[in-house]
């Protein structure tokens, strides 16, 4: 019989920090607990008092890693708020923002952090150069990742807390001779993605299980606009997205958990593929429909396949967008406080984001609300670990551990973006 | 050749606190500019963003980002510093405290409201930024982190260490 305690203390490969104890008793596995130990920093209490105008750049830097959905979350729940409808301009120039950071965090994840699980190395330091084709493999990754950045700084102006969206519009606008090269940097790493697709197609990675997956789904696929889904077949607004959560207060972890009426689920790339893949660029589903077949999926694994497909569609729909549009000055709308709610919700990397902002009429912030990805699914993570250590009880702790690491990082988790909002109810 | 000595490699930490980690993103988009260069360069000792295997021991230079939310940080931190030859302050938390220490600017109501939380997880009474703890050799500021300044300051640290002329 398998009695052991497991205890992880600081998780590496992963955005901040977490650790995890685990109990097992007699082969069953009696407790799982992942702790995030980010230390909260207050965001929502702090935005209360400041202007609207500081508010999106102010709440980017909840999270360094997905900032400029956080921006875009902001922007939104403000506009949304004060009856702002943003030019076609303005939301193509949105969109390629998400395609950006969609392009250069998947790829950090998926090159960076998940890599040297398949490879079986410690990190990407350990590729051996002198081996050409693990050398084509780091400069391959590095080339793919850099086009995410110079996207993101051609239209956004930086891949971290960029400077150019804002409410109404953009502060800048690309120039027309900047977009012709980034068009050659996108053609160029194309077939990158489609490699990153083949490895994960082939890992071997497995954990299976029933869930209900949740994503914003739009007419096309996109990661800003449309109504959220479930794989369970509810269709809501976006606006109504918070009434169907519960918050779940985890004593041990300094994030907060929540499920969806009352169950838990999953966000992120499968949950987008899993509801939507029917809606994707038809260059990529033309290319990848190898890949593209084995979705629905229940492997949660394949949450790094489906972010190597939403790169390729990220570079297909750019592509797209920067052959067919010449972009124009155009001045951002302008804003009139008032009395008012506003909700934006988009697709971060790891999954649906929701801001929530409550404005007074001389424009200032009363009161505001985020859920992000990795509190959604953090009572998904326990839950896969726990049925992950009991289907491999008999296995060698140390290799468990790293089973475990694998696990976590299949989720993206970003414990950064889990911590700086609270709710203070403790019971 | 026999007893030839491999080239001297900086020996480098990189360590995260509180804060958003928006300079460790901007780290890891100038390592992936510079890696063939910088891999003959650097021995990135601590880097758990990036490695599972990491030692805290000898190093020429900790780069540290983010604040101290705890005693339990403060601690790693004076740790950092104790093995460090020097310690590089990272980012506007690092530098400032803020935005990561705004808590410390909260009127008494929203004290109140967040004190359950600060004592359950045992937060130091107020964040730090790090020379409020250790002695900080240099520091690049910045929300994130000025890249320009950072790249300059790192080939600075290399000359100084005799790894690069």
């Amino acid at each position: 019989m398998h009695t052991f305690d497991l205890k992880m203390d600081d998780i590496s490969k992963i955005e901040g920090s977490a650790g995890l104890e685990i109990k097992v008793r007699d082969n069953e596995v009696e407790e799982v607990r992942l702790e995030i130990t980010e230390y909260k920093r207050f965001f929502t209490q702090a935005m209360r008092g400041k202007p609207i105008v500081s508010i999106p750049q102010f709440l980017s830097r909840v999270c360094g890693t997905c900032s400029n959905a956080h921006l875009l979350a902001s922007i939104e729940s403000i506009e949304n708020a004060l009856g702002i409808v943003p030019s076609v301009q303005t939301m193509i120039l949105r969109h390629l923002t998400t395609y950006g950071l969609i392009i250069r965090d998947h790829i950090l994840h998926l090159g960076i952090f998940v890599l040297p699980d398949v490879l079986g190395i410690d990190s990407i330091f350990e590729l051996d150069e002198n081996d050409p084709e693990k050398r084509k493999l780091l400069e391959d990754t590095l080339a793919l990742k850099a086009a995410g950045n110079h996207l993101s700084i051609l239209v956004a102006g930086r891949s971290v807390h960029a400077p150019y969206p804002a409410i109404g519009g953009f502060l800048q606008i690309p120039k027309n001779e900047d977009v012709k090269r980034m068009i050659e940097e996108l053609e160029k790493v194309r077939p990158i993605a489609l490699k990153f697709i083949q490895i994960f197609m082939k890992c071997p990675f497995k954990l299976e299980k029933e869930t209900n997956y949740v994503a914003l789904v739009g007419d096309s696929f996109n990661f800003l606009e449309g109504k959220i889904a479930t794989s369970k077949g509810k269709i809501i607004p976006e606006t109504d997205f918070g009434k169907y959560l519960d918050h779940v207060v985890i004593p041990y972890s300094q994030a907060s958990g929540y499920k969806f009426e009352g169950e838990r689920y999953v966000v992120g790339a499968l949950a987008r593929l899993n509801l939507a893949k029917d809606k994707l660029n038809s260059q990529t589903k033309k290319d990848a429909t190898g890949a593209l077949s084995l979705f629905p999926s229940k492997n949660i694994f394949h949450n790094n396949l489906a972010q190597a497909i939403e790169v390729l569609h990220s570079i297909d729909q750019s592509l797209e967008i920067l052959k067919t549009s010449k972009f124009s000055i155009e001045k951002p709308m302008p804003s009139v406080p008032k009395e008012s709610v506003g909700f934006g919700v988009v697709e971060a990397p790891r999954g649906t984001l929701y801001h929530k902002v409550e404005i007074d009429a001389d424009g200032k912030i009363k009161s505001g609300q985020i859920v992000v990805p990795t509190g959604q699914n953090q009572i998904s993570i326990e839950k896969d670990i726990g049925q992950l250590v009991q289907e491999n009880i008999k296995m060698e702790k140390e290799e468990l551990e790293k089973e475990i690491e694998k696990l976590i990082r299949a989720y993206d988790p970003c414990m950064s973006c889990a911590t700086h909002f609270l709710k203070v109810k403790w019971k | 050749m026999a007893n030839e000595t491999p080239p001297k490699k900086l020996r480098v930490g990189w360590f995260t606190f509180t804060c958003c980690e928006d300079s460790t993103m901007i780290f890891t988009e100038l390592l992936g500019d510079h890696y063939f260069e910088w891999k003959d360069l650097i021995d990135f000792v601590h880097f758990k963003t990036v490695k599972g295997k990491n030692e805290l021991a000898n190093l020429d230079v900790a780069f540290v980002e983010g604040a101290i939310s705890s005693e339990k940080q403060a601690q790693l931190l004076k740790k950092i510093r104790q093995v460090s030859k020097r310690l590089v302050a990272i980012g506007a938390c690092a530098v400032t405290g803020l935005p990561s220490a705004q808590r410390n600017l909260f009127n008494p109501k929203i004290q109140t409201e967040i004190q359950p939380i600060l004592e359950k997880f045992a937060f130091r009474p107020k964040v730090a930024k790090l020379d409020d703890l250790v002695k900080v050799d240099a520091k690049v500021g910045g929300c994130p982190m000025d890249e320009k300044a950072f790249l300059e300051l790192f080939d600075n640290l290399l000359r100084e260490f005799g790894v690069k002329n």
